[in-house]
């Protein structure tokens, strides 16, 4: 069984200027201890769709559609029984490590709090269990950090406080978006070190966000290519890495810096994602695509399935996309 | 922590100088004596009561002598109530005016930072726009508008409350006072503390607090409350000076004997040690809230406390 | 010859950016327009000024001329004397126009002295920095722990009662919230590009600050104006209170509403009509200064 089914996922915002529609019609799911990784550039909707899960949203936006959890829809649940899903069932792990940690307050209670409230331990309990979680993280001289402020840990440490806050309650779930893209690139690759270690000791599932493939091959099963709010690909992640069916995700691909093949050049995609609120009938990518027919212009092109468990949306023969790449 | 006390203590002593020193000079250059005004003295008499004063001394040794003064807390003899001194006058009127000014105090920092946080939590609500149309109303309305007004309404026509005097501060005559007083500070917590609410409900460690399942009470009072009293806290130094030293206005519709009172009466009758002891007062005091209010920063903020 | 070419390309530079700055304001006078509150406190602005200027025309009464029959009047369309009259039988509607020319002027006239030293002190301490600018806001501090009425006290044995000079004088004494704020300004405008692209080709300091630092602050300078008239109105109506102000037969608001307290049980009228002038007059002020500063400071939308 599937332990989240997102279907339809829509995520809009009332801004002056109208509505934007920021995710449209998502639909993916997660097993028990799988790994789903959600890539697009900034502004495609990955975050929203996360922070839409765990009702996160900001004041001027809603979602619609449906996200159930274990069977369960969590989607727009009063802020009550949500507070009974976060941390304790689907725990989330924010992309900015220096900003999501209060810097008013130690990291002790920071972490204790969590546990007080979900499983009823006191301070002390929970302080014990903390110290034993930001080991399990690899904090050196975890015991000092307990009673520190946030300013006084580096951005990898800091995170390693997020992540050990986020698995605190043994969560089934964990949303990490763009855990880390705020971190230096060594650091970068300790995280991610961690973050599969983890998964494996404590069989979490995970939704990895990221704007970085590299990321996606490392850890991932499956892989969700946004691109203005809309799927474009969806499948396992062999496919997509060794055979990429969309323009976009070939364009991601070839963004992916090549260490190995010595005097590579760095392709980048030409342009920009489109505004969202000018957002006119037709493939959302068709400005960019080299690609692109007038047809491409017109009708955007449906999710259909595309071989075994895979999804895409383009126009385009796979025949033809072999030229491309 | 302890260093940045004493730095900061040490800072505010020049600038306490600098200010009696200025105000000494200002008030002594300034044309026409306390005793020009009176009717025509025989020049004998004149420069018998300045010799009584010191006045006939070079300006140096006077200014040294009301130095090592008021380093004993001696401010000066009145020179309109004659058998008195400055500091006894001080310190009959100051306690007047601190109660009522604390009772102003406590009552807009509690009700402000309430509504200013009710208002924030429901933004764009009815209750929102009713509690900053009524901050607005408070901090626009001048409070020798809404004073009368009171004593019309409440001692005039519903004849609840005495329309003024002061009785030892008994809470009746203290009610009208401190709510004409405390309409304006009010409006202006509730309004700032709005804005600072809803600017940290909007960072990112608030996502954090809420995604952690906590709920809103908790949120409020345990991730937002602090932050968000920062702004505040740099506003509370003044305020606290202003309202203690008491308001000229509400002293004098109430008659109220206070600080205020005692401003205006040495200021009309040109009692210049009168009005200098009070500047040196409010001017010490201003000085040392601001210095309280940065102590009282670096507690609140570790970033500060470190660094 | 390099360095002319430079110097050109730097203005030409400047001269896109002006252009984008014109646009930014453009942009907030379109936002200034849409807000309904400050748009129509605007208009009852301009109905209170022509008010204070014709209404004395208007009628047959003069400010000062007592009128020993009609001691205390109230308001009467029949009479002439459409607001009443106080407590010497004067025309509270010529006093009321003629108090509010008093106001509005001293509440502009205060403000004006202090955006102009405010913005100057501002921008030098902020743009020179150092130990200039550490001096300079020790002064800062020290004037603002002196309490306001003490100025006055000294402005006033000064001046004698020279109104109209004294409100110069306090606009003299009261910039000092301006200067912080221009300051403040300063320190960020500084490192932006176009005034760094100035030390390129050597601009003397003080055209950097009046040419690019001073156009840049002027936003902030306006919201902090909208906050300072209304205060000069409220000190003038503070001082006339206390008796310090403007000199008989000639009166202001503040004179009037200390008048109309004293008797506002006999003849409330006396109260009520400088009272609500007052009141919307700072009412207009407040919400004007909310729409510049939403207009102005898109972050705070």
């Amino acid at each position: 069984m599937n332990l989240l089914e997102v279907k339809d996922l829509r995520v809009l915002f009332d801004t002056r200027d109208g509505e934007v529609v920021a995710v449209n019609d998502l639909n993916f799911s997660v097993t028990p201890g799988e790994t789903l990784g959600i890539v697009g550039e900034s502004g495609s909707g990955k975050s929203q769709t996360a922070f839409s899960l765990l009702g996160l949203l900001a004041r001027n936006g809603r979602a619609s559609g449906s996200a159930r959890f274990r069977g369960e829809e969590i989607l727009n649940l009063p802020e009550q029984r949500l507070n009974r899903i976060r941390a304790q069932e689907i725990a989330m792990i924010f992309q900015d490590p220096m900003t999501s940690l209060n810097p008013y307050r130690k990291i002790g209670p920071q972490l204790s709090e969590v546990l007080e409230l979900h499983k009823g331990v006191g301070r002390k309990e929970a302080l014990a269990q903390s110290l034993a979680m930001l080991d399990a993280v690899k904090i050196p001289e975890a015991a000092k950090r307990l009673d520190s402020y946030p300013h006084e840990l580096s951005g990898g440490m800091r995170q390693r406080v997020m992540i050990a806050m986020a698995l605190l309650c043994q969560p089934k779930l964990l949303i990490a978006d763009e855990p880390t893209t705020a971190l230096d690139v060594t650091v970068q690759a300790q995280i991610l070190k961690l973050l599969d270690e983890l998964k494996k000791e404590f069989n979490t599932a995970i939704v990895l966000i990221t704007h970085d493939l590299g990321v996606v091959a490392g850890l991932c099963d499956k892989v969700l290519v946004m691109y203005a709010g809309r799927t474009m690909e969806y499948g396992p992640v062999e496919d997509i890495f060794y055979n990429p069916s969309h323009p976009y995700t070939q364009g991601l691909l070839h963004a992916v810096p090549r260490l190995d093949i010595p005097g590579a050049a760095l392709a980048t995609i030409p342009g920009n994602p489109p505004n969202l609120q000018e957002l006119a009938a037709g493939c959302p990518f068709w400005q960019r695509c080299s690609s692109a027919t007038e047809h491409c212009q017109t009708d955007a092109p449906v999710l259909e399935t595309f071989g075994e468990g895979r999804l895409r949306a383009c126009h385009l023969e796979s025949r033809e996309l072999l030229e491309v790449v | 922590m302890l260093s940045f006390i004493l730095r900061r203590i040490l800072e505010a002593i020049p600038t306490l100088l600098i200010l009696i020193t200025i105000s000494f000079f200002l008030i002594r250059f300034a044309p026409g004596s306390p005793f020009t005004t009176e009717r025509k003295m025989p020049p004998e008499v004149l420069a018998n009561i300045e010799a009584k004063y010191g006045f006939d001394k070079p300006l140096y040794e006077q200014y040294w002598s009301y130095i090592s003064g008021l380093a004993q807390g001696d401010l000066g003899p009145s020179f309109v109530y004659k058998d008195y001194s400055v500091s006894e006058l001080v310190a009959t009127a100051f306690p007047v005016s601190l109660k009522i000014g604390l009772t102003v105090f406590v009552v807009s920092v509690v009700l402000g930072v309430f509504l200013g946080i009710l208002a924030a939590l429901y933004q764009n609500t009815w209750a929102d726009y009713t509690i900053m149309s009524f901050s607005v109303a408070g901090i626009v309305i001048p409070s020798y508008v809404v004073a009368p007004l009171l004593i019309l309404l409440f001692a005039i026509y519903l004849k609840w409350l005495p329309a003024g005097g002061w009785n030892d501060g008994g809470w009746q005559y203290m009610l009208l006072p401190v709510v004409a007083m405390a309409k304006g500070f009010t409006g202006y917590i509730a309004r700032i503390m709005r804005g600072s609410m809803i600017e940290v409900l909007n960072q990112d460690f608030i996502r954090t607090a809420r995604a952690k399942g906590l709920p809103t009470r908790t949120i409020m009072l345990r991730h937002a409350l602090r932050p968000a009293m920062m702004p505040l806290a740099s506003v509370l130094g003044p305020a606290m000076v202003g309202v203690i030293t008491g308001s000229v206005v509400i002293e004098n519709i109430f008659g109220i004997p206070g600080m205020g009172q005692l401003f205006v009466n040495g200021a009309l009758n040109r009692d210049y040690s009168m009005v200098l002891g009070l500047t040196i007062l409010v001017g010490a005091l201003t000085i040392a809230f601001n210095a309280i209010v940065d102590i009282a920063y670096a507690y609140i903020d570790p970033k500060i406390r470190y660094s | 010859m390099l360095a002319t070419a430079r110097k050109g390309l730097v203005e030409s530079l400047q001269n896109n950016l002006e252009v984008e700055g014109r646009s930014l304001w453009q942009d907030a006078w379109r936002r200034f327009l849409n807000n309904r509150a400050a748009i129509a406190s605007l208009f009852v602005l301009g109905f209170i000024a022509l008010f204070v200027l014709v209404a004395p025309m208007l009628s047959s009464y003069a400010y000062d001329e007592p009128d020993w029959g009609a001691m205390h009047a109230p308001p009467s369309w029949e009479s002439g004397h459409y607001f009443g009259t106080d407590a010497l039988g004067r025309d509270l509607f010529v006093r009321a126009a003629l108090g509010g020319r008093i106001s509005l002027l001293v509440g502009i006239l205060g403000t004006l002295v202090a955006v102009l030293i405010g913005t100057a002190y501002g921008a030098i301490a902020g743009y020179i920095g150092g130990n200039l600018d550490r001096l300079m806001m020790r002064w800062v501090e020290i004037l603002d722990s002196m309490p306001f009425m003490f100025f006055v006290i000294v402005l006033v044995t000064i001046f004698g009662r020279n109104f109209l000079l004294i409100f110069v004088a306090i606009g003299a004494v009261s910039w000092t919230g301006m200067a912080r704020v221009v300051r403040g300004q300063t320190l960020s405008l500084k490192n932006k590009e176009f005034v760094e692209a100035t030390h390129v080709y050597g601009l003397p300091r003080l055209q950097v600050i009046s040419r690019h630092i001073v156009p840049n602050v002027l936003g902030l300078v306006a919201i902090y104006a909208t906050i300072l008239v209304p205060g000069m109105i409220l000190f003038e109506s503070f001082l006339s209170f206390l008796g310090l102000g403007v000199q008989e037969p000639m009166t202001s608001w503040g004179a009037l509403l200390n008048e109309g307290a004293q008797t506002m049980e006999v003849a409330v009228w006396q109260l009520v009509v400088p009272a609500t002038m007052m009141v919307t007059t700072l009412f207009c002020f407040n919400f004007i200064g909310d729409g510049l500063r939403d207009a102005l400071d898109p972050k705070d939308r």
